[in-house]
Order: C-alpha cells, then sequence, then structure tokens
C-alpha cells in the first residue's frame, strides 16, 4: 500500500504524525501538492493552511506560519514555528 | 533556653520555606524537561534540512562565511532570574569570565549579551557595558523570546564592524545532563557549524539528493534563521531545566541543613532545660541543708 509517513512539527512540540494519501501546503512560489513518489524535495512554506489527506480518507487542515517542508522517500516532515492544530481532531 | 526555643522556631519556618520551593522545582523541572523533550522533533527536522542544503549545494550564505578577521565577538550569557538556585548562576557567568578572558587573548572585543537578571546583577553591579538584556523568563522561556534574541544577534552579526556588528557570536548555557549534574557549556552559534551539536544525522543515514523550491538560495535564507533560533531555544530551554534542577537541590540541601540545626538546638534547649531543674533540685537540698543545721 502506498503511503506518505508524514510529520507535523511546531517549535515547542510535535503536532501530529501519522499516514496520509496527499498533501498540500502553499509554498513561496504556489500551492504544492504531494503524493506518495515524489521526488525529495525542500521547500520554504508560507502562512497558510496544511492539508493532510489521511489514509481512511479524513481530511486534517493545520494553519502555519511560515516554515519548510521536506520530503524524501516517502517521508514528509513540515516545519512550522507556531502551527494552530484546533482544526486537527486525532 | 528561651533563646534555644526561639532558634528552633526561626528554623522551623526557614525549613518550611525551603521545603515548599524543594518541592515546587521538582514538580517544574519534570515539565522543563518535558519541553526540552518535546523541543527536539522540530530541532532534528531543522537541522536535517540544513546540513542537506550545506551539504548538496555550493550556497555560501553570510551566516555560515567566516570573517577573515574577528574583531568583536559576542557573548551571549544564559543564567537564572532568580537566586536561591546553588551555584548554576555563578557556573554560568564564571564560564562566561573564562571564555571573555580567552576571546581578548585572542585580540578580540567581547560584547555581552545577557539574558536572566542575575547576569543584569552581575554586570550592574561591577558597572560593565553590555550590549543588551532579557529577562523575566528564566524557568519557562518562550521560542518567541529565543527568536528575539536569535533576530537581534543575526542583525548584529551582519551588521558591519564599523556599525558595531560582531564577527563571532558564542553563547554560554548549562547544559543539563541529568538531575544531579548540569554542566555550563560554551556554543559557537555564528558562522555556522552545521554538524556539530547533538542532532548531527546518523553517518549512515544517507540524504537524498533534494530539489529545492524555490533555489537552494533562498532555503537557507528561510532556514538559517529558523536553525539559530532553535539553537538558542534548545540552549534556553536546558538551561531552564538546569536551573530548576540546581534549585531543587539547593534546596533540598537547604532542608536538610535546618533539619540538622532543629536537632542541635532540640538537644541544646533540653540540655538547659537538664541543667536547670538539676541546678533547682540542688539549690533545694542545699537549702533543707542549711535549715537543718542551723537549728
Amino acid at each position: 500500500m502506498s503511503k506518505l509517513h508524514v510529520e507535523l512539527v511546531a517549535a515547542d512540540r510535535k503536532v501530529w504524525e501519522g499516514d496520509a494519501k496527499q498533501i498540500s501546503a502553499r509554498t513561496i512560489d504556489g500551492e504544492l501538492g504531494i503524493l506518495q513518489g515524489h521526488t525529495p524535495l525542500l521547500g520554504v512554506l508560507v502562512s497558510g493552511d496544511v492539508r493532510i489527506e489521511t489514509m481512511s480518507g479524513q481530511i486534517h487542515t493545520a494553519t502555519i506560519d511560515s516554515g519548510f517542508l521536506s520530503v524524501d522517500h516517502d517521508r514528509v516532515t513540515i516545519v512550522a514555528e507556531a502551527v494552530d492544530a484546533s482544526r486537527i481532531n486525532s | 533556653m528561651r533563646v534555644y526555643r526561639q532558634r528552633i522556631r526561626a528554623v522551623q519556618a526557614t525549613k518550611k520555606i525551603t521545603r515548599a520551593m524543594e518541592l515546587i522545582a521538582a514538580s517544574r523541572v519534570v515539565k522543563a524537561r518535558q519541553r526540552v523533550a518535546e523541543s527536539t522533533p522540530y530541532a532534528r527536522a531543522v537541522t536535517r534540512a540544513v546540513s542537506a542544503v550545506a551539504t548538496f549545494s555550493n550556497v555560501d550564505h553570510p551566516l555560515t562565511t567566516e570573517h577573515p578577521q574577528v574583531r568583536r565577538a559576542a557573548m551571549v550569557v544564559i543564567t537564572s532570574d532568580r537566586g536561591l538556585a546553588g551555584a548554576y548562576s555563578s557556573a554560568v557567568l564564571k564560564e562566561s569570565e573564562r571564555l571573555a578572558e580567552l576571546l581578548r587573548g585572542e585580540g578580540k572585543e567581547v560584547t555581552p549579551y545577557l539574558v536572566g537578571r542575575k547576569a543584569v546583577g552581575f554586570y550592574k553591579f561591577r558597572r560593565r557595558e553590555y550590549a543588551h538584556e532579557w529577562s523575566g523568563f528564566s524557568d519557562s522561556p518562550k521560542y518567541e523570546v529565543a527568536r528575539e534574541i536569535g533576530e537581534r544577534i543575526t542583525d548584529d552579526f551582519i551588521k558591519e564592524y564599523d556599525l558595531g556588528g560582531v564577527d563571532e557570536v558564542h553563547v554560554v548555557f548549562t547544559r543539563f545532563v541529568s538531575m544531579v549534574t548540569q554542566e555550563p557549556e560554551v556554543i559557537r552559534l555564528l558562522p555556522l557549524e552545521v554538524v556539530e551539536g547533538t542532532e548531527a544525522p546518523d553517518p549512515d543515514d544517507v540524504l537524498p539528493l533534494y530539489e529545492f523550491e524555490p533555489s537552494a538560495e533562498e532555503v537557507l535564507d528561510a532556514l538559517l534563521p529558523k536553525y539559530v533560533t532553535s539553537r538558542l531555544f534548545n540552549a534556553l530551554l536546558q538551561s531552564a531545566a538546569s536551573e530548576l534542577a540546581a534549585r531543587q537541590r539547593a534546596m533540598k540541601s537547604a532542608t536538610d541543613n535546618a533539619e540538622e540545626l532543629i536537632r542541635k538546638y532540640t538537644r541544646l534547649a533540653n540540655q538547659s532545660r537538664q541543667a536547670e531543674i538539676t541546678q533547682e533540685i540542688s539549690e533545694i537540698v542545699g537549702g533543707v541543708e542549711a535549715l537543718a543545721s542551723a537549728k
């Protein structure tokens, strides 16, 4: 089963960790979607929403301020200084 | 005897205070250590990303470039806001004095940046100059504070020497080794040496060839300040945990000491009471004898 392993990390804690089908976030250049098998990437994120679609199809949305995102071997790390995770229900 | 009783009461009151402080520190140190642990994923992610950029691109960045001639060095000294933590603050200050001496020996000017009221007091008392101070948060530092300090020192680092800029930044903080050991430590924060530190990536952990979005330069631009801040934040958190551990230990020995004193004074009080009674008896016996012989 193809899946992404996602970690959403804020400066002072780990906000969310789990498997996901798809992630979308906003980089400096524009909206970025990540699926399984993406090439390794390091991108700078601007403040906005990060959407994580989990394996069960549930969608988590978190609002971040500036941060970055790294993808390698289907492991995605989203890092932001401040994360508003009030809409994530885990 | 009255004096002893008074002393016992005084020491008992002190013991209550130190005991309370010990318990408070003990409960807070757990939280502080938790915060250190919670900030590690972030620190690791940032470090990993920075080393990825640094390894796969030959981008020079002002924050990583060594100055050809270091004329002024900044020294960030992290101490506590409050005392009663044993040798915690003085150990850091001693270490910072040693570092300053060393830097001056290399012909560098030293500009201190102070964190915590104890360091500020130390410098004010000696009428020494310092560049900036931050205080009022030492046992539970916020990320925003780390960012503020980070911004200030990176600004000063980028500034020209003639405008008051610095060419190197060192941080003196206390590493939390365990509940019983906390060591003052010096790290050079800027210019950055990316591989050093506790979160060095494993050697067998091969970093993939990254694509950069939008470009390596811009990624580095965004990442490095975060790296600086995250290291500062880590230093602040470790110092906070160390401070609380040191305070807990200091207060524990103060409480033990108070108990010891109470025991000693109780003995002395008992002894003097006994002496009084003995004296009274011998006075009565003496009186009776005197009466008997007077008949």
